[in-house]
């Protein structure tokens, strides 16, 4: 009875709280790369849906269009039909395949500067040091009680967060439907409740991942690190500390006093707090390293002002870090990219892009399908003639109405005609006009001669006068006869 | 609890009981299962309450909120009747000959006709509407009263030999056979006649002779040249298409015994707008004539 409880030890908790990462402001190299990257990435984002294209009066005049309603992708001169979805599921290929190229030739070049991850995060941390200022004062914010002025500061920089992220969330929908129209409708009030959704949505999205999760994302959530883990090896670019130029580290006093037994890292620590995930790069290739080159920026300039040769941390392959070890020079890195590796990846990134372009360039712009009717299958006439029903539909991919002549092939003395004509006119072709861009259903009956066994035959369409646009479709043409 | 055994290596109480040397740790459910598993019940509970859950003998409780299936397809059933009612209203306004003139009102009473259709006529025309042997075809070209819309519309509301209805269609074949109008000989003669009529037999010492029987006994109905009329619901005779059939058997057998087809009055079972719905439906199955046209012209 009343035996001492056991006491528990601390339970080893899976879940680490977040360090709030307050990088340093620095200027450099990569850093001015990031930044003309960012700027292209945005533009492009911002600006895209608002390019207008000219495609004559039957089709809408955006650039960029994903019109949902209507089932069309326009893209500049092209456009994509439904039944041409491989035309984006090729560019998605391409899109997974480039990541591959880019990666086995020059590492996580896409973490580090062109995911949007990336670029919002690095465009909310530049708002944070807009309002806050550079680290030092950042710090001292965050362990400073809640005055007025901190809680006036955090609710400035919020909004900045929110007026970033709404226009992010904002601006996708206009790929969605003509932009100025929609612009008008959204604040009016009278867009599609579709729209509003999105633009919380994303708004929402954006303002807590890129405003507040930011790096956690890149290490928690994102697959690719993970997967980019097994896609590196020795010859892929990555930011290395070369340790056994640094090691072992000193302060720039300790050093001065012992000459020759100290390493060039001077542990002034500034590639860690410029550090946009937070991570020390000193202890080795680690998943939260997005390889944005940052910390290179950083240690070039301490290097320069110590008077030491840049590049203690520096772009490199594990191959020359190997090399470099060794004492010997280091590999250009032109060369080490022309790899099988990379010249398979290209190869196969490239045939694909050839081959859409081509089947691009080839495609006809009218197509033809046919249904017959299976209920009855035939039915015979009075005067001993057999009728078949089919339901044509053709096709208009051009954006002008055009008439197409409608023939039959293989069924001697066929005659047809359709539901929006007099019988008495049935005749061996019949020419329709297509709307521009789009599908006409057509229900057509076909009568042949008496003696007429049942027999495949074809349906072709010609579009005016264009001799490369025309389609055809087989059909089977039923009889009591039955099979000839 | 007064002997509580605590697991060394976790630290955590046990439930108890040992299996072969194993034990299993009591440990708590987490706050939030258990707030979550606290909410279902509640939710149950309230479910129970609002909706029909409690079995009875007879019934099972109604529920606060008078929720029952049968409710809820009535009121889906209403809805789509109400979505619809626009466009039948439409219809019912329109005259059945200016029907085709509106091509979406049109394709929807078609649409509609096909439904009614597939519930009220296939099951003598098929489901393809292309009849069998003594229900017509729908889909030919070949009317024995005529294929015009307004015809169409009054066979449909007016039947065919319909009891009790004083419009419908009426005709009489007699029994030449069974009725002994015509012996057997002259009934084989007239047979002959009819088949080289239709082009299934050429012309012989037989048919020579039905040519007489036909001109007596037939003409009157199918008139001299055995085109057939559509006043009295005669068929042609000369054309491809054969009703009961076109072996000698099946022509001697109507001659002797005729079949006549019944069509039910279904003015009396369906509004007017369905009526019209099917109309234009089998009107439009491909062999639907204009308005006050001659004779169609064959195909060339």
């Amino acid at each position: 009875m009343n035996r001492p409880g056991p006491v528990k030890p601390a339970p080893v908790s899976l879940y680490a709280r977040r360090e709030p990462v307050f990088n340093k402001r620095i200027d450099g190299r990569f850093r001015r790369l990031k930044w003309a990257v960012m700027a292209l990435c945005l533009a492009v984002y911002w600006i895209t849906p608002w390019i207008r294209w000219n495609r004559g009066p039957y089709a809408p005049d955006q650039a960029v269009l994903v019109d949902l309603a209507h089932r069309r992708f326009y893209m500049f001169g092209i456009e994509i039909w439904p039944h041409e979805f491989y035309f984006v599921a090729g560019l998605l290929i391409m899109a997974g395949i480039g990541l591959f190229l880019v990666t086995s030739a020059v590492g996580r070049a896409w973490c580090g500067y062109a995911c949007p991850q990336t670029v919002w995060t690095d465009l909310f941390q530049h708002v944070d040091r807009l309002i806050d200022g550079d680290r030092n004062a950042r710090l001292r914010l965050y362990k400073a009680p809640w005055t007025g002025a901190k809680i006036a500061r955090r609710l400035l920089k919020w909004a900045i967060y929110l007026v970033i992220s709404f226009a992010t969330g904002g601006a996708w929908i206009f790929y969605f439907a003509d932009a100025p129209t929609l612009q008008h409708a959204f604040w009016t009030g009278s867009a599609a409740p579709v729209a509003y959704a999105t633009v919380g949505v994303l708004t929402a999205t954006t303002f807590v991942l890129g405003g507040f999760m930011r790096e956690q994302v890149c290490i928690y959530m994102c697959p690719w690190p993970r997967i980019q883990t097994a896609m590196l090896d020795e010859k892929s670019l990555t930011v290395t500390y070369k340790d056994w130029r640094g090691e072992p580290r000193a302060s720039l006093k300790k050093a001065l006093a012992r000459p020759g037994s100290c390493g060039d890292c001077v542990d002034c620590n500034q590639c860690v707090a410029v550090c946009p995930t937070g991570i020390d790069i000193r202890q080795g290739p680690q998943v939260g390293c997005i390889t944005c080159g940052l910390c290179i920026d950083a240690c070039d300039r301490v290097m320069r002002e110590v008077g030491r040769p840049r590049g203690l941390i520096d772009y490199a392959t594990l191959e020359d870090a190997e090399r470099e070890k060794a004492g010997q020079p280091p590999s250009r890195h032109l060369k080490l990219i022309w790899r099988p590796r990379t010249i398979v990846y290209f190869t196969v990134w490239a045939g694909i892009g050839l081959a859409l372009l081509f089947l691009l360039g080839t495609r006809v712009h009218t197509g033809l399908t046919v249904a017959k009717d299976r209920n009855p299958s035939y039915i015979l006439l009075s005067d001993g003639s057999v009728r078949n029903a089919y339901t044509l539909r053709l096709r208009n991919m051009e954006g002008r109405p055009r008439r197409m002549t409608i023939s039959i092939e293989g069924l001697p003395g066929a005659r047809m005609w359709s539901d929006d004509m007099a019988r008495v006119a049935a005749a061996p072709r019949l020419v329709r006009e297509v709307p521009a861009d789009e599908t006409r259903v057509l229900r057509l009956y076909v009568v042949a001669p008496a003696t007429s066994a049942a027999q495949e035959f074809r349906f072709h369409v010609q579009a005016e006068a264009q001799a490369r646009e025309q389609a055809a479709a087989p059909a089977q043409f039923d009889s009591p006869g039955g099979a000839s | 609890m007064a002997d509580r055994k605590i697991d060394e290596a976790t630290q955590t109480e046990t439930v108890g009981h040992e299996w072969d040397g194993i034990e299993e740790l009591n440990t708590p459910l987490p706050r939030w299962w258990l707030w979550t598993f606290y909410a279902t019940i509640v939710f149950a509970l309230g479910y129970v309450i609002a909706y029909p859950a409690l079995p009875g003998i007879s019934h099972a409780s109604e529920g606060l909120l008078g929720w029952s299936s049968r409710k809820q397809l009535g009121g889906e059933l209403q809805a789509a009747e109400e979505a619809r009612a626009g466009m039948r209203a439409q219809i019912a306004a329109t005259p059945l000959e200016q029907l085709p003139a509106k091509p979406a009102l049109m394709r929807a009473a078609v649409a509609g006709g096909a439904a009614a259709f597939k519930v009220n006529c296939v099951q003598c025309h098929g489901a393809g509407a292309a009849g069998s042997k003594g229900f017509p075809n729908l889909n030919d070209d070949d009317w024995l009263w005529g294929g015009d819309l307004r015809t169409i519309e009054q066979t449909l509301i007016h039947g065919i030999r319909q009891p009790g209805d004083d419009q419908t269609r009426m005709s009489q074949m007699p029994n030449f056979g069974s009725d002994a109008l015509l012996t057997p000989a002259q009934i084989q003669d007239v047979a002959s006649y009819v088949l080289v009529l239709g082009r299934k037999e050429h012309p012989g010492a037989s048919s020579g002779r039905g040519k007489d029987v036909f001109a007596t006994n037939c003409a009157v109905c199918h008139g001299t040249d055995g085109k057939g009329s559509r006043q009295f619901g005669a068929p042609n005779l000369t054309d491809a298409i054969w009703l009961d059939g076109s072996s000698r058997d099946e022509v001697v057998a109507q001659i002797s015994h005729p079949h006549m087809g019944v069509m039910p009055a279904w003015g009396t079972r369906l509004d007017p707008v369905t009526i019209k719905m099917l109309a234009a439906y089998v009107h439009s199955l491909g062999g639907g004539e204009a308005f006050a046209a001659p004779e169609q012209p064959q195909d060339p």
